[in-house]
């Protein structure tokens, strides 16, 4: 299988380093012209006005939130399965970028609702899920942190992350049943603001963060893979080889 | 282009700057500790090897 | 010794109990525990009987998951370090019909005691009557899976530093919704309205926790003990 020659550390090593500069190159390319978008291109809300601009961040963020969970589950569940040890350390490697999208989402959702909705901080459906999200991830890195050997802690973090996969549908819909519950309706109108209708001006900046922000996971992924790859296979002849002076 | 229009963003300048700043930090950080980690580990394997080529045969 | 599933269930069930048995300091420190926290309560927000009654299905719930949360840590502790644990592993019975025995036997000592003393409790928060058969329902149908869903988180930290924190870390997300559909019964008991979809929501979770809890508490276990 194909596949399996990618498996390797040392071949995927060497395909990484060749990556790395196009993933950084069409990351920054996509970066460069989404701002563009976002900032200067895109009309201003007819009810937000320009604070409608912070939802080019929050929202590709909040979905790179979910996104790298989903890979980091995967990953680990590969490693799992075929005791992959790349995969192992793609779902470690994933954690920490994934984390901080999520409290990108976070930080930024909260900005956005201050001129909206007068407060720092509000627990509607949305910013409640990624809150528990956020813990979710926090979780697995301390996991992972507090298990020595590398074996048991790829395996115990791959298991809490497909427990965790199971649970996200679970939390998000209870999340989203107890706000419609507990909102009376002068706040319910404000969940309204907060899931705009996507008018199509300012679909195509969203989409181009989107994107961009997925080929930036993808570069810091692979960075740090090569990192994880020279740490592990330290013993080996080629890695010796290639830390030669 | 008006540029005292465009940084006061309505008068929302502190909250949509405040997150595209957010944003870059983000993603500034995430390279930096990628960096970091290659670094350091980098810098374990050279003192690794430094200590095996000092072993007197 | 009981050679078929069913035997080899009803003996780590019985086991764990008699060994519970010999140590009510547990189960009486749990309770204890679950007093003082709701009594902090109406020290902390003060004891105007309306705002206490507000708070009371919220109140009573979180307090039941840090209980549940603190005596996870037992679940598996004093057979890991005797090296039970492994030899339940290595038992020809299958771990996860094993680890049902002793999760059952847990939310006994758990659970169990928990919810009798719950509505005492409930009514120093001046929680109105007609809520409290719901409270107990609710909290027969959460606390087992409380139970199921932290023997998981018990079983991945085994014998780790820090375990009893990292626990609650892992575990306590995972709570949520049981602590939103609990609390919702309750509430809706105690304004008139009718508990049901909350109920039946609760017992669904129960029976899905019920399939899966087990086998992933069972893998997280071999994972640990390896």
């Amino acid at each position: 299988m194909l596949f399996h020659k990618y498996a390797s550390p040392k071949v995927f090593y060497a395909l990484a380093g060749r990556l790395i500069p196009w993933f950084a190159v069409a990351t920054l390319i996509l970066l460069g012209y989404g701002l563009y978008q976002g900032l200067f291109v895109a009309p201003p809300d007819y009810q937000q006005g320009e604070s409608v601009r912070i939802m080019f961040i929050h929202v590709p963020a909040a979905w790179m939130s979910m996104f790298v969970y989903m890979v980091m589950a995967s990953a680990g569940a590969i490693g799992l399965i075929w005791n992959m040890r790349l995969a192992d350390m793609a779902a470690t490697a994933s954690a920490p970028i994934g984390a901080s999208f999520t409290l990108l989402a976070l930080v930024t959702g909260s900005l956005w609702g201050k001129p909206m909705w007068g407060t720092w901080w509000a627990w509607d459906a949305r910013l409640t899920s990624e809150l528990l999200l956020f813990f979710l991830y926090l979780g697995f890195m301390a996991l992972q942190a507090a298990i020595d050997e590398p074996r048991r802690a790829a395996r115990a973090g791959a298991l809490l992350a497909l427990v965790g996969v199971v649970n996200i549908p679970v939390i998000h819909f209870s999340v989203q049943w107890w706000n419609t519950l507990h909102q009376p309706a002068s706040i319910s109108a404000i969940n309204k603001i907060g899931t705009p209708a996507i008018h199509p001006s300012l679909l195509v900046p969203l989409l181009i963060m989107a994107v961009a922000f997925t080929l930036f996971f993808a570069t810091v992924l692979l960075m740090r893979l090569r990192a994880e790859i020279l740490h592990r296979e330290r013993h080996t002849g080629w890695v010796a080889e290639l830390v030669k002076p | 282009m008006n540029w005292s229009e465009f940084f006061a963003m309505g008068g929302y300048g502190l909250y949509v700057w405040g997150s595209y700043g957010m944003a870059a930090l983000v993603l500034a950080f995430n390279v930096l500790a990628a960096r970091r980690r290659e670094k350091n580990v980098r810098r374990e394997l050279a003192a690794a090897t430094h200590l095996n080529q000092a072993e007197p045969e | 010794m009981a050679t078929n599933l069913v035997g080899s269930v009803w003996c780590v069930f019985r086991r764990d109990l008699l060994i519970a048995a010999r140590k009510p300091a547990d189960v009486a420190t749990l309770l204890v525990f679950f007093a003082i926290v709701i009594s902090l309560f109406p020290l902390g927000v003060g004891p105007e009987p309306a705002v206490l009654r507000t708070l009371a299905p919220g109140v009573l719930w979180v307090a039941a998951l840090l209980a549940t949360m603190l005596s996870l840590s037992r679940l598996f502790a004093a057979d890991y370090t005797d090296g039970t644990l492994e030899q339940l592993a290595l038992s020809p019975q299958p771990l996860t019909a094993l680890v049902l025995a002793k999760v059952m036997a847990h939310w006994v000592t758990t659970g169990l005691p928990l919810l009798l003393l719950s509505p005492l409790l409930a009514i120093q928060l001046y929680l109105p009557a007609e809520a409290l058969g719901t409270l107990l329902l609710a909290l027969l149908l959460g606390t087992p899976v409380l139970s199921l869903i932290g023997s998981i988180g018990a079983g991945l930290t085994l014998g780790l530093r820090g375990g009893g924190v990292l626990l609650s870390l892992l575990v306590l997300p995972l709570y949520t919704p049981i602590l939103i559909f609990g609390a919702g019964a309750v509430t809706a008991s105690a304004t008139g309205l009718d508990p049901e979809a909350y109920l039946s929501l609760l017992g669904a979770f129960l029976a899905v926790a019920l399939g899966f809890a087990p086998w992933a508490t069972a893998a997280a276990l071999r994972i640990s003990l390896d």
